[in-house]
């Protein structure tokens, strides 16, 4: 086999067909893991009667939905409601083809970047352009769908989208201040010369980037275009069978899509931690690929976490919540990173410590603060008093 | 909140703020199939974008004739009939039914029963604020708090079903006091559900009552103050969070509650948010009205549990009404009797149906996404607004 015809066109087959299964495969999982940890969280058992502890659930699951009936709304725009679901998908699978997942891989002879795509020098760029296509799918499924409470859906999203991409791209920016360059791989090499992961220096905005992302995989407390409670399932209301669960799996799909990009911007990617410290090169003995995807579940489980703890924003907060919090904050986070950069080296290490001994305080504060005083005659809040 | 003109309901005031688009209103069908709902209510909504200008409840999904069948059942067989109004609180609807029939027939109810009475009316409106308080939090996106509650709603619905053999629709009362004396050992278990509940309060308030998000969906929605409440003849949790210091058990006292120490919650801003800060108070009051009645019973043992009532049940013709403060506001019957062994009217004062009237106004001038608020926060149950 000729050299050409194995670099150009066998592997990225290989590696675009892993991706696409492994995000499938990944997503189901992820479902049973949810289920779980929400039991957890919420004193209950959570799925444990399909297999051990539960964990073919999600293959049952799978089943189901590939048999159950495909309902079509009669008055729906039959090819923009087929076409929705994708072109939610898809953005997912692509970002995680852009995101490196390792530094190399040596297979049967042949040594490969652990990558699906190529590592372009504009690859965050072409990221968020992507990331922004997803949006296009709940919009057009809330719109073809014919039917009020998907339109309503579609319509908060395009405003959620709106309101949180811009937070996110600055948050990004910051990154990119930090390593001087568009490509992933690139980004991770920087944290590994500059000796820490960049979300210290960052931590605003590895924040702001991680806030947005949760708004954009419309994950709780930003679920407003599904509003369950609200609009019933907002876009995915009119959507049955596979067509649903593609959505789902889309959802799912975005949450890896967001936490794999977090961690190559922010927590070096498949570097361990400390990369230039000698002493922890024990630590390599882990593989990259399970740094990697370690530093990802971690993400995943704190979008679990946020699930089971708060509450749904309203529409109108959450754009307020966009533009007069987190832009501000973003744009003056870009100034400090700017000048810590301009400083140099060491100017990243200080705005680092900086930050972690303010969020270190921070805890502390929040720690040491007096309990409330409840008791069946004093209240919680001095809204309410009692009368005798 | 302008002024109502007499005799009219839809006296709404203007929407602040321009229209969001300009464009003509779009009407959205809220219900009867919809989670959100707490049942089978129907609401059409006009929304000018996501923003309500008006609901309009349609009601009746559930309308079962309840109080014609009245009429055809004897007075004792009329009991299970008042569990399937309210039905997360059967205890004190057999209790206010109960209350009116004894007025009529003028006995006397034994001190043990009185208290047996009040301790199943307490659980009850635990339970039942503890599920309103499960369902308000999941409306509005927190899902958790619904298992906290539910954990220990479990554990009184398991204490009524040893009581009086039902977890749900009780039919635990009779005419002139109680149907069954108490299970050996059963105060004990109460008692060992009741003192360590504080905790448990404790941790739906860790979840909800602090956190940002929570008081932003809550604080300042559907407001209601004192001056339309009573306009609107609201009462219960909805009246007290306007400031209003109105509880049947304190107004207009039955049973043993003049001998109980509790206290009335109170609001300030009548909003969501002072709604569920009265209704996580007066869980607490509860569990201490529970705990003196446990007191009490303690040291009085007895087998005392119905007063001296006839065989046949047949009030003298009159007319008498009779309120208990059920966990929703003033649930009251009011009895016709022609002098024969069945009700020849009976009329129930249902608090979900009087407080339901005033959502329109609440919901006017929200978004969409409050409305879910504004149902729950008045805190309705389908089965008694339609009975």
């Amino acid at each position: 086999m000729s050299h050409t015809l194995l670099h150009n066109v066998l592997i990225p087959f290989i590696k675009g067909l892993v991706t696409v299964v492994a995000v499938g495969l990944a997503a189901g999982v992820l479902t049973w893991i949810e289920r779980r940890l929400l039991g957890r969280l919420q004193i209950r058992k959570g799925p444990n009667r399909v297999g051990p502890q539960g964990f073919f659930q999600w293959i049952a699951d799978t089943i189901k939905l590939i048999f159950k009936e495909d309902i079509v709304p009669s008055r729906a725009e039959k090819a923009l409601h087929l076409l929705g679901p994708l072109l939610l998908f898809t953005p997912a699978v692509v970002v995680l083809g852009l995101v490196p997942w390792g530094p190399e891989l040596t297979l049967f002879g042949v040594t490969t970047p652990l990558h699906a795509a190529a590592d372009l020098n504009v690859g965050l760029l072409l990221i968020l352009a992507v990331s922004t296509i997803g949006v296009y799918g709940i919009i057009l499924s809330g719109w073809a769908s014919n039917s009020k409470y998907p339109l309503l859906g579609g319509l908060r999203s395009a405003a959620q989208l709106i309101s949180y991409e811009v937070p996110m791209g600055l948050a990004v920016v910051s990154a990119i201040l930090m390593s001087g360059s568009l490509s992933m791989v690139e980004i991770i090499e920087a944290q590994r010369k500059a000796g820490v992961w960049f979300v210290f220096p960052g931590l605003i905005a590895f924040f702001l980037y991680f806030v947005s992302g949760v708004a954009e995989t419309n994950r709780t407390p930003f679920d407003l275009p599904e509003a369950e409670s609200e609009l019933v399932g907002g876009f995915h209301t009119e959507y049955s069978g596979f067509r649903w669960a593609v959505f789902f799996m889309s959802e799912y799909g975005n949450m890896i899509s967001i936490s794999a990009v977090a961690t190559t911007l922010f927590f070096g990617g498949w570097l361990r931690p400390f990369p230039n410290v000698a002493w922890l090169s024990f630590l390599d003995v882990i593989p990259a690929f399970f740094w990697f995807s370690g530093k990802v579940f971690l993400f995943l489980l704190v979008y679990i976490w946020f699930r089971a703890t708060f509450p749904r924003y309203r529409f109108d907060q959450l754009m307020a919540l966009g533009w007069k919090t987190l832009i501000p904050i973003s744009l003056g986070n870009l100034a400090l990173v700017a000048i810590a950069v301009l400083w140099g080296a060491a100017g990243l290490k200080v705005l680092g410590a900086v930050l972690v001994l303010l969020v270190a305080a921070g805890f502390f504060a929040v720690w040491r603060r007096p309990a409330r005083p409840r008791s069946s005659t004093t209240m919680a809040s001095s809204n309410v008093e009692v009368r005798a | 909140m302008s002024e109502p003109t007499p005799g009219t309901v839809a006296q709404f005031p203007p929407l602040a703020g321009p229209p969001l688009l300009g464009l003509h209103e779009m009407e959205l069908n809220f219900g009867p199939q919809h989670p959100s709902t707490h049942g089978v209510l129907r609401l059409v909504l006009k929304v000018d974008g996501e923003r309500i200008v008006s609901a309009r409840p349609d009601i009746g999904y559930l309308h079962r004739g309840t109080e014609k069948l009245f009429e055809t059942e004897t007075f004792p067989m009329v009991i299970p009939h008042t569990d399937r109004m309210d039905y997360v609180a059967a205890a004190t609807n057999n209790h206010a039914y109960c209350l009116v029939v004894e007025k009529l027939l003028g006995v006397e109810v034994p001190k043990r029963a009185q208290y047996i009475r009040v301790l199943l009316d307490e659980m009850q409106r635990i339970s039942s604020h503890v599920l309103w308080l499960a369902t308000a939090a999941i409306d509005l996106g927190a899902i958790t708090p619904f298992f906290y509650t539910f954990r220990d709603r479990e554990v009184i619905l398991d204490l009524f079903e040893e009581y009086c053999g039902a977890r749900l629709t009780l039919n635990c009362m009779r005419i002139g006091g109680l149907p069954v004396d108490l299970t050996p050992g059963w105060l004990e278990k109460v008692r060992a559900f009741t003192e360590p509940f504080e905790k448990c309060i404790d941790e739906y308030e860790d979840l909800l009552t602090e956190n940002r998000i929570w008081k932003e969906r809550t604080v300042g929605i559907a407001v209601l103050d004192e001056k339309r409440c009573i306009e609107w003849g609201v009462t219960g949790p909805v009246l007290r969070a306007a400031g209003k210091a109105w509880d049947v058990r304190r107004a207009l006292p039955y049973e043993c509650y003049p001998e109980l120490e509790f206290d009335i919650p109170v609001g300030k801003n009548a909003d969501t948010y002072d709604r569920y800060l009265v209704r996580v108070a007066e869980i607490r009051q509860s569990r201490r009205i529970v705990l003196q009645c446990l007191d009490w019973l303690e040291k009085n043992p007895g087998t005392e549990i119905r007063g001296k009532v006839p065989r046949v049940i047949k009030p003298p013709a009159g007319e008498a009404y009779a309120s208990v403060e059920a966990p929703k506001g003033e649930l009251g019957f009011h009895l016709v009797a022609s002098g024969g062994n069945k009700p020849y009217r009976l009329h129930v004062r249902p608090p979900s149906f009087i407080n339901l009237q005033a959502l329109p106004e609440m919901a006017q001038g929200h978004l969409v996404g409050d409305l879910v608020a504004v149902i729950g926060t008045i805190d309705i149950v389908l089965g008694e607004v339609d009975r």
